[in-house]
């Protein structure tokens, strides 16, 4: 069948923007965090960012060929998985963790589930929960200035106190694109002002974890903890940035606040209760499992149909 | 003899039980982190499915159906018993690593479903034929997982080094999560080489009218029912 009789069906929305424009977007959003991330942890950051996309992007056009299929690499959907990934990996990873884990992202999660659109959770984080599986003392263990250092997160956990402004600032030990809530925010703020990502899921996610953090933490409403908890970790990157991948979470406003209250509260519940302080990546990837079952209560009812009986 | 041979080629590739029936799923991603543990555990089955298969048969006409799972299950369990004192006794360092998943052999679906499906109609000589290829089939398919979860998450084969030094172990590989992808990526191997296959044949091969473990995905049962 040619392109010329392969009508679909009304109605036809015209939009100048593109699967690519948003990427492209996001991949602006992203960038305060990376290149502060550079700028702070140095050539392998560097090294680690550039490893990661271009792995990712190779691993799409290679299985691509393999599979005789029309290549998707343009659409940037492997670019943005790649720069995430790096970002969430500690600046002291080695480029071959780079490697295993951009291929585990864009073969095993994202294409041989069917591609952009038809993965079931977000390829980065799986790639990185997979590292951390593999690697444990290499993907937890982070230096600041050549110093292997406790993250703000563990020293809290253990009851010490941190700096708040240098959490917020970024000069702090963490992985490369977690640190400096600063230009996550910033990122974050340039994609909601665009319309890329919805507000209800960071929204959503943030509210209920400081909920929880305020009942369960054991340092009840205390204002320097619980903006602690928020600048350290991965929470900001996850939020805005992770959470709000259109793939994996859920198409209704309602569901999408669903999802975030989900995050929030298996990353309260993470953090509190598991041994390690840490745990955005685990939170949203099992939210992300949620997602079809979201999507499913809250779907919206034809006019006409459902009513009282 | 001709019966013979093909139960065995039928329990080692046509129906193997690990890749194509997917029998026995539980002790296929339990015990299968390492080669030697998949050999260990596929042959003490192999072991008891003989056993099991040879009386289970000798017995098909005395046992009344409407009891058959109970009275099967007792030869089962007799036998794992026999087998687990006897590993006790001559091998304990199998045993240890095996641990709880010998006695669950008792309740692995290969043997009650070749009792049920195969020993409890046939003549015993191609009963124990059918125990010794499902066995072997299913020892075959512990013992591929096992290889592949080694190498990966551990560099070693047989606890023989085979990775140079410098290589640093996939962990999550002899880890739970690792069966499941081993598995998915050997059945998806087994797969495209048995499709392939079946494109030489075409769709006018021979139809044994077992859909389930035929090849060719293009038929989707229409020759059966234009058959029969």
């Amino acid at each position: 069948m040619s392109d010329m009789i392969n009508v679909s069906a009304s109605p036809h929305v015209r939009s100048k923007m593109s699967t690519s424009t948003i990427m492209f977007l996001v991949i602006i959003g992203l960038l305060p965090a990376g290149i502060y991330g550079i700028w702070q942890f140095g050539f392998n950051a560097a090294l680690l960012i550039a490893v990661c996309i271009a792995t990712c992007v190779l691993s799409e056009l290679l299985y691509d060929l393999l599979m005789k299929k029309r290549s998707t690499v343009k659409d940037l959907s492997a670019v943005v998985t790649g720069l995430l990934l790096a970002l969430n990996l500690p600046p002291d990873a080695t480029w071959w963790m780079a490697v295993i884990g951009s291929f585990f992202a864009i073969i095993v999660v994202k294409m041989l589930f069917g591609g952009l659109g038809q993965n079931f959770m977000n390829p980065a984080l799986a790639g990185r929960c997979f590292l951390i599986i593999c690697f444990t003392s290499r993907m937890t263990s982070f230096s600041y200035d050549s110093v292997t250092l406790a993250t703000p997160l563990a020293i809290i956990k253990d009851g010490g106190a941190v700096n708040l402004m240098d959490m917020f600032l970024g000069r702090i030990p963490g992985t490369i694109g977690e640190v400096s809530a600063a230009a996550l925010l910033a990122g974050a703020l340039f994609l909601i002002l665009m319309g890329i990502i919805d507000f209800r899921i960071p929204c959503a996610y943030l509210v209920s974890f400081v909920i929880f953090m305020g009942l369960f933490s054991g340092n009840g409403w205390d204002v320097t903890y619980l903006a602690a908890q928020i600048c350290g970790g991965g929470l900001i990157l996850g939020a805005f940035f992770m959470a709000t991948d259109y793939v994996t979470s859920p198409i209704t406003k309602t569901g999408r606040v669903i999802f975030g209250v989900c995050c929030g509260l298996l990353t309260g519940m993470f953090r509190v209760f598991s041994s390690s302080a840490e745990g955005v990546s685990y939170a949203i990837i099992i939210s992300n499992l949620l997602v079809p079952l979201i999507e499913k209560i809250t779907l919206p009812k034809c006019f006409g149909k459902g009513g009282e009986i | 003899m001709k019966t013979c041979f093909e139960r065995l080629v039928n329990g080692l590739i046509k129906e193997n039980p690990t890749f194509v029936l997917m029998l026995g799923m539980c002790p296929t991603l339990a015990v299968t982190t390492s080669a030697i543990n998949g050999v260990g555990m596929g042959l003490t089955t192999t072991a008891v499915l003989i056993m099991s298969n040879i009386i289970i048969s000798l017995l098909r006409k005395v046992i009344p159906d409407g009891v058959r799972i109970p009275a099967f299950i007792v030869v089962i369990a007799s036998f794992v018993t026999i087998t687990e004192l006897l590993l006790k006794a001559y091998i304990p360092s199998l045993f240890d690593s095996l641990g709880l998943y010998i006695p669950l052999i008792v309740v692995n679906c290969i043997i009650l479903g070749r009792a049920e499906s195969y020993a409890s109609k046939y003549n015993v000589f191609y009963s124990a034929f059918d125990g010794l290829g499902m066995g072997l089939g299913f020892t075959f398919g512990l013992t591929c997982i096992g290889i592949v979860r080694e190498i990966i998450g551990g560099g070693t084969v047989f606890s023989i080094r085979i990775m140079p030094e410098a290589y640093e172990p996939l962990t999550i590989f002899i880890l739970a999560p690792g069966a499941f992808l081993v598995l998915a990526f050997l059945v998806a191997l087994m797969n495209a080489l048995r499709l392939r296959k079946g494109k030489d044949t075409g769709i006018g091969g021979n139809c044994d009218k077992l859909c389930r473990s035929c090849p060719n995905t293009a038929c989707g049962g229409k020759r059966m029912e234009t058959e029969v």
